[in-house]
C-alpha cells in the first residue's frame, strides 16, 4: 500500500495565554484532529476564526506560530514522523518538501529584497537547482500564474507590485522548489472579488499542472469548493465533518456544516417602490483636501423611506467616501444631499441636532466603534440622554428595551466592550444607532469583519428591525451575497462613479454593463465547477471579441 | 480585584516611603538642616546614623531635608509640565490645522536643543531661585509631555468611537474629557512617573553643577557637590544621595511599568 | 525628474539648517531678552548707574535686539564668537582646543559603546525572556536610573580610591601620547559608556525584536533557512535603519552627558567651559557654547533622519 503524503493522527496543539492579573494558563487550540492527504490531492480546511485551521496547516511543517506548541499526536510526511525530526531535518523539509503561501503576501515578503531573489532563495539554499535553472523556472511559473511581464517582474521590489500580483508571486515562490505539499493559508481573503477570482484560477491551474498536493485553508466554503478534492470542517479546534467536496456541499451531514452551506442564502423580497425618498443624493462630487482628483464624481442616488439601498463596489470605488459626504464628515465640492425633505449642510458643524439624530451610522469594526472605557449601558444610554434627555431609571429601562430588541437580553448593561463577542459588539452598535430613533442608518461594511454565521445573524436582525421600526438603510458593502440578502435597491460604484443603479431586480438582471458583469460573475458560488465555468465563459468571450 | 505583582509592590512601598519622608521631614529628621553637630566627615554611629558631612552637619538630617527639596521641586515641575504639556497636546490633536502646526513646530524647535543646555543658557541670565528652577524645568519638559499626549490623543481621535461622538453632535469638551481622556490616562500616568524621575535627575544634576538649589538649602545633588572632595579620601558621604536617587528612580520606574502593562492588557494586548 | 530620495534628503538638510537658525534665535532670545541684565550681572548689585551705562554701550546693549542678533550671528558664521566678559579672551580660540578634547572623549566612548550596545541588544533578543536578557535589562535599567555624575563618583570610589586602577581626575596635556591620553580619560569614558549603553541597548533590542516578529521573518523560517541566514539576509537589512537611528539619537544624548561628566572629572572640555561660565554669568561664552552644542545635536539628529531615508527600500526604489 502506498503511504499517504501527509498523515496526521490525534493532533493536539496548545498555547499559553496570559490573562491580565491571573496566572498564565494553557489553552488547547487543536484537539484530536486526524487527516490524511494523498499525493497530488487538495484538502480544504474550513472554519470560522478560532477554529484552529491555520495552526493545523502550519503543523504540517512542524511549526508553531508565537507561543503555540504541538503537544500530542503523530505528523507523518511521506512516512517519516516529522515531530521526531531534528532542527536540521526540519530545515531540510521546510521550503523544500513543504512550502507555505500566507494570507498577506504584502507582509510576508522582505521589503528590502527583490522578488526574484526571494522566489528562488529556497531552491538555491536547499541545493535543488542552479541559479539560472531556478530563475528560468520562476519565470515560467510567473507566466503560468498570469503575471504581467514574467521576465522582468522578478526585478521589482514587493512594494512596487499590486496585492493580487504579490499573492501570485508568493504562489510561484512556494512552487519554485518543486515541493510535494503547499499550504495555502487564506491566499485570497485580502483581495477584491474581481482579483480573487483571477488568483484563485491561477492557483488552481498551477496545482493541476504541477501535480502538487495542497492544504487549502479558508473561511469561505464557496472558495474552497472550487479548488479542493476533500473538505474538512473545523470548529473550536475539533473536526466537525470530513468528506468529498460533493458530499459536503450537496449532502452535508452535520448541522454546523449545513449552516455553513446555507449561509448567505437569506432571500429578501424587494419592497415595492412606493414611498417617498428619505435620502436623495444629487450630483455629489467630492475630493479629499490636498488631492487633485475626485473620489466621487456626479453621484446621484435615491433611497425610499424604510428601504435599503446597497452601495456595492471594490476597494477604491468611493463607496465609503459617499458615506462620509452624507454624514457631513467630508463637505462635497458639488451637488447636494436632501434628507427627510431638508437640504443638509455640507459641513457637520452646521447641521441641526435633528439632522444628526435622524441619520445614524454603524461601522465595520465594532471593536473600535465603541469606547473601551464605557459600559454597554453608557454606550447605548448616551444618545438617549443626549437627544431625548432621558436620565436615571427611564434611561436604564429604555436601554434594556433596546437590548431586548437586539436579542441580547439581561445582564449586559454593566459589561464592557472587551467582554463581548464580535457579533454582540456589532449588536450593541446597532442598538446605539437605534436609540436615536433614526430615519436612516448608514451601515459601512457592518458584516465584513464577522464570521459568516454571525454575519447572517446580524443581517436577519437588521431586516427585523427595519420591519419593526421602518428605518431605511444605506448599506455599503463589497459582498454581493450580502446585497442579495438585504437590498431593495442597488448602486454599483466603480472608480468614484455610479455605473449601475436601480431596484435589486433591475440591477441583477441582464443585460449588464461590463463592470457589473465582471463583478457579479466573480462572486464565488457554492457549487461545484463554478470557477471552471466562469473562466471558460470569460475565455470564450474574449476570444469572441 | 487585580493582584499587584511583587515588583510593583516593592516600587509602591519605596515610593511611598520617600514621599512620606519628604512630607514629614521636619518631624523625622533628628537634627536641624543647617545645624553643625560634630566634626567633618564623622563615620556612621548611633548618634549620627549616616555620619556627618564636610562641615560637620548630620548627614541623615541633610538627606531627609534634601529629599524634601528635591522631591518638592521635581514634583512641582512635573505637575507644571504635565498640566501644560498634556492640555496643549490634546488641544493640538483635537483641533488639528494651524493650532497643531504652530504648537508642534514650536515644540520641535525647543527640543532641537538638549534641555540641559537650554536650562544652562537660561540660568546664566536668570536669578537661580526655586520658582525660576521649577518654571524652567517644567517648561522645558512640557515639550516631551506635549509630544506624547498629542501622539496618544491623535491615535484615539481617529478611532471610530470618537467619530461616532462627533456625528452624534457632542461638544469638543465632551470628546476630550469623556472619549479621549479615559483612554489616554494610563499611558500618561506611566509617563508621569518617568517624567518625575527625569526631574529628580535634572534638578540633582543642576544642583551638582552649582546651578540648581543654592545653599544653605539642602538637596541631594547639592549634598554630592558638598561632599565630593571626600571621595578621594575614601569617605563615601557623597555616595549616599546616589543611593537615594537610584532607589527612588527605580521604584517609580517599577510602578510606571506596572501601570503601563495594566493598560496594554486592558486593550487586549499580551499581559504578563 | 529628481529622485525622491535626493529630494527628501535635501528637504531634511534644509530643515536642519532652518532649525539651527531658529535655535540660534532661541539661544539669543534666552540670554538677551529675558529680564536679567548682563551689565548688571557682571558688575553686581552695587554698580553705579554710570558704570552700568558705560558697559551697556560697550557691549552694544543699547542697539535694538534684532540688530544685535544679526551682528552676533554674522560674526559667529565667520568664526568670530566674541570675547569672554570675564577675562577678555577670544572665545573661538579658547573653545577650539576644548572642543577637540570633548570630541575625543565622546568619540572614544562611542567607539566602545556602539558595538557593545548592538552586541548586547542582539544577545538580549537571541535569549529573549531568558536569563541573559533579564540580566542585561536589569543592569541597564539600573545604569539608566542613576544620573551621570553619581555614576561617576560611584566608579571613582570603587575603581580609583578602593582598587586604585584608574586616575580619578582626567587631566590631559598636548604632550601626552595617545596611550597616556586614553588612560587619563578611562574613567570618564567608562561613565559615558555605561550611561548611553543602557538607552542604546534597550532601543536596539526593541528595534530588532520588532523586525524579528515581522511576517517576512516567519516566511524565512518557513523556507527552512538557517537561523544565521535568516538574521543576516532577512532581518539585518531591515533592522539597519532603526538601529542606526537609535545609535545616532544616543550619540546626540552622549553630547549632553559629556557636560556633566567633564565637571566630575575636571576634564578640560566644552562642558566644563560652559558650566564655569554659566556660574560666572559670562553670556557671550554661554551663547557660543550653546550654539555649538545645539549644532552638534541637530546635526546628529538630521544624520539619523537621512540614514533612515537612505535605508528605506520603498523610498530608494519608488514605484
Amino acid at each position: 500500500m502506498v503511504e499517504p503524503l501527509l498523515d496526521i493522527k490525534g493532533l493536539k496543539i496548545e498555547a499559553t495565554s496570559y490573562p491580565p492579573g491571573e496566572a498564565p494558563r494553557n489553552v488547547t487550540i487543536v484537539d484530536g484532529v486526524s487527516l490524511t492527504l494523498e499525493q497530488g490531492c487538495v484538502l480544504g480546511l474550513i472554519g470560522e476564526s478560532g477554529a484552529g485551521k491555520s495552526t493545523i496547516g502550519l503543523s504540517a511543517m512542524c511549526y508553531g506560530r508565537g507561543g503555540v506548541r504541538i503537544t500530542g499526536g503523530v505528523i507523518k510526511l511521506a512516512g517519516r514522523d516529522i515531530r521526531e525530526a531534528s532542527a536540521l531535518g526540519l530545515r531540510g523539509l521546510r521550503g523544500h518538501e513543504v512550502t507555505y503561501v500566507a494570507q498577506s503576501a504584502a507582509a510576508a515578503f522582505n521589503p528590502a529584497k527583490k522578488l526574484m531573489e526571494q522566489v528562488i532563495e529556497t531552491s538555491l539554499t536547499h541545493g535543488l537547482m542552479t541559479k539560472a535553472e531556478a530563475e528560468a523556472r520562476a519565470v515560467v511559473l510567473f507566466g503560468k500564474l498570469g503575471l504581467p511581464n514574467p521576465e522582468t517582474i522578478g526585478n521589482r521590489y514587493p512594494h512596487q507590485v499590486s496585492g493580487g500580483q504579490l499573492q501570485r508571486v508568493m504562489t510561484a515562490m512556494a512552487l519554485c522548489p518543486k515541493p510535494d505539499l503547499v499550504i495555502f493559508d487564506e491566499p485570497t481573503t485580502a483581495l477584491d472579488v474581481t482579483t480573487q477570482i483571477e488568483v484563485l484560477a491561477a492557483i488552481k491551474e498551477a496545482i493541476r499542472d504541477t501535480g502538487v498536493a495542497a492544504l487549502y485553508i479558508t473561511h469561505d466554503l464557496a472558495v474552497v469548493a472550487q479548488v479542493s478534492d476533500h473538505i474538512m470542517v473545523l470548529r473550536g479546534g475539533k473536526m466537525v465533518e470530513y468528506g468529498t467536496v460533493q458530499q459536503i456541499i450537496e449532502e452535508p451531514r452535520e448541522e454546523y456544516t449545513r449552516a455553513l452551506v446555507s449561509v448567505r442564502s437569506i432571500d429578501h423580497a424587494e419592497k415595492a417602490d412606493g414611498s417617498a425618498a428619505v435620502l436623495s443624493v444629487k450630483g455629489i462630487t467630492a475630493r479629499y483636501r490636498g488631492t487633485r482628483f475626485d473620489v466621487l464624481s456626479d453621484v446621484t442616488v435615491d433611497l425610499p423611506a424604510g428601504q435599503t439601498l446597497a452601495v456595492v463596489g471594490e476597494s477604491g470605488s468611493g463607496k465609503s467616501t459617499l458615506a462620509r459626504v452624507i454624514t457631513g464628515l467630508l463637505p462635497p465640492s458639488g451637488g447636494e444631499v436632501v434628507f427627510a425633505g431638508r437640504t443638509l449642510s455640507g459641513a457637520l458643524a452646521q447641521r441641526s441636532k435633528d439632522d444628526l439624530r435622524e441619520l445614524q451610522m454603524i461601522y465595520q469594526m465594532a471593536d473600535v466603534a465603541m469606547n473601551p472605557r464605557q459600559s454597554v449601558g453608557t454606550i447605548i444610554g448616551r444618545p438617549l440622554e443626549f437627544y431625548f434627555g432621558l436620565r436615571g431609571e427611564a434611561r436604564r429601562k429604555r436601554v434594556q428595551e433596546l437590548l431586548d430588541q437586539i436579542e441580547m437580553g439581561k445582564g449586559f448593561l454593566d459589561r464592557y466592550p472587551a467582554e463581548l463577542s464580535g457579533g454582540q459588539k456589532q449588536r450593541v452598535c446597532i442598538a446605539r444607532a437605534l436609540a436615536a430613533k433614526p430615519k436612516l442608518i448608514i451601515c459601512d461594511e457592518v458584516t465584513s469583519a464577522l464570521d459568516p454565521l454571525v454575519a447572517d445573524g446580524i443581517l436577519k436582525l437588521l431586516l427585523n428591525l427595519q420591519a419593526q421600526e421602518g428605518v431605511a438603510y444605506l448599506f455599503i458593502t463589497h459582498d454581493l451575497a450580502t446585497v442579495r440578502a438585504i437590498a431593495d435597491r442597488i448602486a454599483v460604484m466603480y472608480r468614484g462613479r455610479v455605473v449601475r443603479y436601480g431596484t435589486k431586480t433591475e440591477v441583477l438582471s441582464p443585460p449588464f454593463d461590463d463592470y457589473t458583469d465582471l463583478l457579479l460573475s466573480s462572486v464565488p458560488e457554492m457549487k461545484l465547477g463554478w470557477l471552471e465555468n466562469v473562466i471558460a465563459t470569460r475565455k470564450m468571450e474574449s476570444a469572441g471579441n | 480585584m487585580m493582584r499587584i505583582p511583587l515588583a510593583a509592590m516593592i516600587g509602591l512601598f519605596f515610593t511611598a516611603l520617600y514621599f512620606l519622608g519628604a512630607i514629614f521631614a521636619g518631624w523625622i529628621a533628628p537634627y536641624g538642616m543647617a545645624e553643625i553637630v560634630g566634626d567633618s566627615w564623622e563615620p556612621w554611629s548611633a548618634t549620627h546614623l549616616l555620619g556627618t558631612d564636610s562641615i560637620g552637619r548630620d548627614l541623615l538630617s541633610r538627606m531627609i531635608f534634601g529629599g524634601q527639596t528635591t522631591i518638592f521641586v521635581a514634583a512641582a515641575a512635573t505637575v507644571l509640565s504635565f498640566t501644560l504639556g498634556s492640555s496643549l497636546g490634546f488641544l493640538a490633536a483635537v483641533r488639528g490645522g494651524w493650532v497643531d502646526q504652530l504648537l508642534s513646530r514650536g515644540v520641535d524647535l525647543v527640543m532641537s536643543i538638549p534641555s540641559l543646555i537650554s536650562a544652562l543658557v537660561v540660568l546664566s541670565v536668570m536669578p537661580v531661585t526655586l520658582p525660576i528652577l521649577i518654571l524652567v524645568m517644567g517648561l522645558l519638559d512640557a515639550t516631551r509631555v506635549f509630544r506624547l499626549s498629542r501622539a496618544v490623543a491623535v491615535d484615539i481621535t481617529v478611532m471610530d468611537y470618537v467619530e461616532a461622538a462627533r456625528l452624534r453632535g457632542e461638544r469638543q469638551l465632551w470628546i476630550i474629557f469623556r472619549e479621549i481622556l479615559p483612554n489616554a490616562l494610563s499611558p500618561l500616568i506611566a509617563e508621569m512617573g518617568l517624567r518625575f524621575i527625569f526631574m529628580v535627575l535634572f534638578i540633582s544634576t543642576l544642583s551638582f553643577l552649582g546651578l540648581g538649589i543654592q545653599p544653605p538649602l539642602a538637596d541631594w545633588g547639592g549634598i554630592v557637590k558638598e561632599n565630593k572632595e571626600g571621595i578621594v579620601y575614601g569617605i563615601p558621604a557623597a555616595l549616599i544621595p546616589a543611593f537615594a536617587i537610584a532607589t527612588l528612580a527605580i521604584s517609580v520606574n517599577l510602578v510606571a511599568d506596572w501601570v503601563l502593562t495594566r493598560t496594554t492588557s486592558l486593550k487586549g494586548g499580551r499581559g504578563g | 525628474m529628481v529622485h525622491p530620495v535626493i529630494k527628501l534628503v535635501a528637504q531634511r538638510l534644509a530643515l536642519g539648517l532652518l532649525l539651527l537658525l531658529a535655535a540660534s534665535v532661541l539661544i539669543f532670545v534666552g540670554t538677551q531678552i529675558l529680564p536679567g541684565d548682563v551689565a548688571q550681572s557682571i558688575l553686581g548689585q552695587s554698580a553705579t548707574p554710570e558704570s552700568l551705562a558705560n558697559l551697556r554701550a560697550e557691549l552694544g546693549l543699547n542697539d535694538p535686539p534684532v540688530t544685535r542678533y544679526f551682528n552676533w550671528l554674522l560674526a559667529a558664521m565667520q568664526g568670530d564668537l566674541g570675547t569672554a566678559l570675564t577675562n577678555g579672551q577670544d572665545i573661538a580660540q579658547a573653545m577650539g582646543k576644548r572642543l577637540g578634547n570633548t570630541l575625543f572623549l565622546a568619540a572614544t566612548a562611542a567607539v566602545i559603546a556602539v558595538p557593545l550596545a548592538i552586541l548586547l541588544g542582539l544577545i538580549a533578543v537571541r535569549y529573549q525572556g531568558r536569563w541573559p536578557d533579564k540580566v542585561i535589562s536589569t543592569v541597564t535599567l539600573a545604569t539608566v536610573s542613576v544620573p551621570e555624575f553619581l555614576l561617576g563618583y560611584i566608579l571613582v570610589y570603587l575603581l580609583s580610591v578602593k582598587l586604585r586602577l584608574f586616575p580619578s581626575l582626567a587631566t590631559i596635556y598636548d604632550t601626552m601620547s595617545l596611550g597616556e591620553k586614553l588612560y587619563a580619560i578611562s574613567m570618564p569614558t567608562l561613565v559615558l559608556v555605561l550611561v548611553v549603553l543602557g538607552h542604546m541597548m534597550r532601543m536596539t533590542r526593541a528595534a530588532i525584536l520588532n523586525v524579528m516578529q515581522s511576517a517576512y521573518v516567519e516566511t524565512a523560517e518557513l523556507k527552512g533557512l538557517r537561523p544565521f541566514t535568516i538574521i543576516a539576509r532577512h532581518a539585518f537589512p531591515n533592522a539597519i535603519a532603526p538601529v542606526v537611528n537609535v545609535v545616532m539619537l544616543n550619540l546626540a544624548y552622549l553630547v549632553v552627558g559629556v557636560v556633566v561628566v567633564e565637571v566630575v572629572f575636571v576634564y578640560p572640555g566644552m562642558g566644563q567651559y560652559l558650566v564655569d561660565h554659566v556660574s560666572k554669568r559670562d553670556v557671550p561664552v554661554v551663547q557660543a557654547c550653546g550654539l555649538v552644542f545645539a549644532a552638534v545635536y541637530i546635526g546628529l539628529n538630521i544624520l539619523a533622519d537621512v540614514i533612515s531615508i537612505l535605508a528605506n527600500p520603498r523610498l530608494r526604489h519608488p514605484k
